[in-house]
């Protein structure tokens, strides 16, 4: 990473658990839990908070979808990093690779609900101009998208909008596909907290 | 207030409130990604608007400025929660608008 704080400047007991994780693991502890555990008060905790209600919290859409929403938003936004870490977990949740790979290779082709093809175009739309307008959000009520999933999908949005950027920024070590598979069954069994 | 708006309420008065090592004018700075000095204003704009397109040279170029890596970490943590809630205001007040709540 490109401040050495982020790899190293932790405290005794958190670089205890590294060494914990990595053990149970047997793969390298991923960045984005070193950021988030470096001065955790500061942007770790909080944000934790609101990752766990965006991506486990109450919706009408399943944990598979809201997976498939981080990893075509991180896509969109050519974060390398988290397209990685997400599609590996949208995978697993629906039990189904080829149905996530379908989406982030054409949005438009792939076979998926028309509510949920509708709101993932907003999504894109959002994070490519940065802006969307009520024309886009009518476009996804009529495709049978609910006013609450559509501000669901908004704060799975507002997440990975941040932490996109923040790997991209501080420079994500990209590991090898185990060490993501090994995140996402984590991610699948205990959610963000 | 529904548990997310609380939770990002929460985050967003800490990173631009709380305690820090940047002051509070340089996270606000970085947050609306305007009014600061270069070489932090380059960095801070391209996480905001491209993050992918960041080098070293940009976090080089920071430090050698004489700003800590703990103040480059609050701006850049900064920036990039300021640009997400930008959008995220945004699309909510187009939601807002098209279910016609007030």
């Amino acid at each position: 990473m490109r401040l050495a704080i982020l790899d190293s400047g932790h405290g005794f007991t958190t670089k205890a658990l590294f060494a914990f994780i990595g053990a149970v693991s047997r793969q390298p502890v991923l960045d984005i839990i070193k950021l988030g555990k470096y001065r955790a008060d500061f942007y770790g905790d909080p944000m934790q908070r609101v990752t766990q209600e965006a991506m486990r919290g109450p919706s009408a859409w399943s944990v598979g979808d809201r997976e498939l929403m981080a990893a075509l938003v991180a896509k969109t936004n050519s974060c390398e990093w988290c397209v990685k870490a997400h599609s590996a977990v949208a995978e697993r949740a629906y039990g189904d690779k080829a149905k996530v790979s379908a989406v982030l290779f054409d949005l438009e082709t792939a076979a998926i609900e028309e509510p949920l093809r509708a709101t993932l175009r907003m999504l894109c739309k959002l994070s490519t101009e940065h802006s969307v307008d009520t024309d886009d959000m009518r476009a996804a009520l009529a495709a049978g998208a609910s006013r609450q999933q559509i501000e669901d999908a908004l704060a799975v949005c507002f997440a990975f909008s941040t932490v996109n950027r923040l790997a991209d920024a501080f420079g994500f070590f990209l590991p090898g596909p185990k060490a993501f598979e090994a995140g996402a069954k984590y991610l699948l069994a205990r959610g963000y907290r | 207030m529904s548990d997310i708006r609380r939770a990002h309420k929460v985050l967003v008065t800490r990173i631009l409130e709380g305690d820090g090592t940047a002051s509070r004018a340089q996270r606000r700075g970085a947050f609306d990604n305007a009014g600061l000095a270069e070489p932090m204003q380059t960095l801070i704009s391209k996480v905001a608007r491209h993050a992918c397109t960041v080098t070293d040279e940009d976090i080089t170029a920071a430090r050698a400025s004489g700003l800590s890596e703990d103040q480059i970490f609050e701006m850049v943590v900064s920036a990039a929660v300021g640009q997400a809630t930008r959008q995220y205001n945004t699309a909510l007040a187009a939601l807002d608008a098209a279910t016609e709540k007030e």
